[in-house]
């Protein structure tokens, strides 16, 4: 739970800047498209591999916690940039030119005409991708990291009742699932006060 | 009005889009408290001027001075120029999350440090002046394009520029809603703002204009005051002028 909430933060935050990137043109656009397409072409299970052996080779003794982490963050970054990337490509060229025109700086500019209105209508794309990182996050079992998966393994592994484990483990997913975008829907209303006063969506 | 004072002065200047010449040797003085009307058919050049002297394009030849901002100087402040220079566009390009006020009050707040309170009370004013004093908290999307494009208006104006350019404003607007825009202009004229103005609305830009300029082919080809419309020099006046009376009769 806790992973894939910290993921989620993380991930949001370096998906974005690398879709920052994507739009800058030159060199630092390649490098994030390159991470981008590697992520989206490869399966979550083995970059969490990659990851967990990679860090091990290199000599560094991490947690299996913080490596599915890691691997969890890289994962949904290189989704959310291209999610995020979608919602600045959308933002009309005129709005940026009226951005300047009042004087506005580079990172005002990104900030309140770029970024806060993209980031409003991509936020259901968002808001689904976080979901399915918090299902993913059941193959860090994988890396043995303790988290629910694990938990029905052990429990199946005791008891000698697998079905009924897992049963109630995807009933635990659903509640979660549920949860979450109850969260993000009372996350969205806070955050983007014109959904809440027009209750549109654009 | 003399041109000793001059707020905005194109000299000579040359602007090509690839090999098409867009701008072939513009010269235009605007003085202070002068309103300058920019006219021409489609293609004339006459919006690329005008974006040029807000330095949207950068010019090929020639040298362009607004408010003491030389715009050809490697050193310009692009941002101190962009201060004293209020823009209009033809699609309004309110922030459509952000209310009418919150439209308003960004670029004082975060550009000119002025504090929350005092931008709030001067997008009470500018509202008052373009007469949206009511539509303060709506969001553009539930205001007509009319109202838009006056809030548009005020959120230039909160930035208290020295020189306001309009870029069409009223021709994405029916009749009725064009002539509420075409009064807030007027208004604004008639408190001694400098303004530069393109249009296409003939009887507006006799009305108001200190200067009018026809442009044709980039090149201003006539300019002088809003009557040059009644008795143009040219043959490419009268041919646009005929033009614009088949359009007004049909």
């Amino acid at each position: 739970m806790e992973l894939a909430g910290v993921a989620t933060v993380a991930g949001f935050v370096l998906g974005t800047l690398c879709a920052v990137g994507l739009r800058s043109g030159g060199g630092m656009a390649r490098l994030c498209s390159i991470y981008v397409e590697a992520i989206r072409n490869t399966p979550l299970l083995v970059q969490i591999f990659l990851v967990y052996f990679g860090l091990a080779s290199l000599g560094l003794r991490l947690s299996a916690f913080v490596v599915a982490v890691l691997a969890l963050t890289i994962n949904v970054a290189a989704y959310t940039a291209e999610i995020m990337r979608a919602g600045l490509d959308s933002i009309p060229p005129g709005q940026i030119e009226a951005g300047e025109c009042l004087g506005l700086s580079r990172v005002q500019l990104y900030w309140h005409v770029l970024l806060l209105p993209a980031m409003e209508r991509v936020y259901p794309a968002l808001a689904s991708q976080f979901v399915l990182l918090m299902l993913a996050s059941s193959v860090c079992s994988q890396i043995s990291a303790e988290e629910m998966t694990a938990v029905a393994n052990h429990v199946q592994s005791e008891t000698f009742r697998p079905f009924e484990a897992f049963i109630v483990l995807a009933g635990l997913y659903i509640v979660l699932s549920v949860l979450m975008r109850a969260v993000f829907w009372l996350l969205g209303l806070a955050l983007f006060p014109r959904r809440r006063r027009l209750g549109t969506a654009l | 009005m003399t041109d000793k004072d001059p707020v905005v002065e194109l000299r000579d200047v040359h602007k090509s889009f690839g090999a098409l010449k867009v701008l072939d040797g513009v010269s235009l003085t605007v003085a202070r408290g002068e309103v300058a009307v920019i006219i021409g058919r489609s293609g004339s050049g006459k919006s690329t001027a005008l974006r040029c002297i807000d330095r949207l394009e950068v010019i090929d030849d020639g040298e362009i001075v607004v408010c003491g901002h030389r715009l050809t100087d490697a050193k310009l402040n692009l941002r101190a120029l962009r201060q004293d220079v209020g823009i209009v566009f033809q699609s309004y390009n309110l922030f459509p999350h952000l209310t009418v006020a919150q439209n308003i009050t960004l670029a004082p707040v975060s550009v000119k440090r002025v504090s929350r309170a005092e931008a709030l009370e001067t997008a009470q004013a500018v509202l008052r002046q373009v007469g949206l004093q009511d539509k303060a908290d709506a969001y553009p999307e539930q205001l007509s394009g009319g109202q838009q494009q006056r809030a548009a208006i005020a959120r230039s104006l909160a930035m208290k520029p020295k020189v306001m350019l309009f870029d069409e404003v009223t021709s994405a607007l029916d009749p009725e809603l064009t002539a509420e825009v075409l009064r807030v202009m007027e208004d604004l004229a008639a408190s001694g703002m400098t303004m530069v103005v393109v249009t296409h609305e003939m009887s507006f830009a006799r009305r108001i204009a200190d200067q009018l300029v026809f442009m044709h082919g980039g090149r201003v080809r006539e300019t002088g005051p809003g009557d040059i419309l009644l008795d143009p020099q040219t043959p490419e006046l009268r041919q646009f002028m005929s033009h614009e009376l088949h359009a007004a009769t049909r």
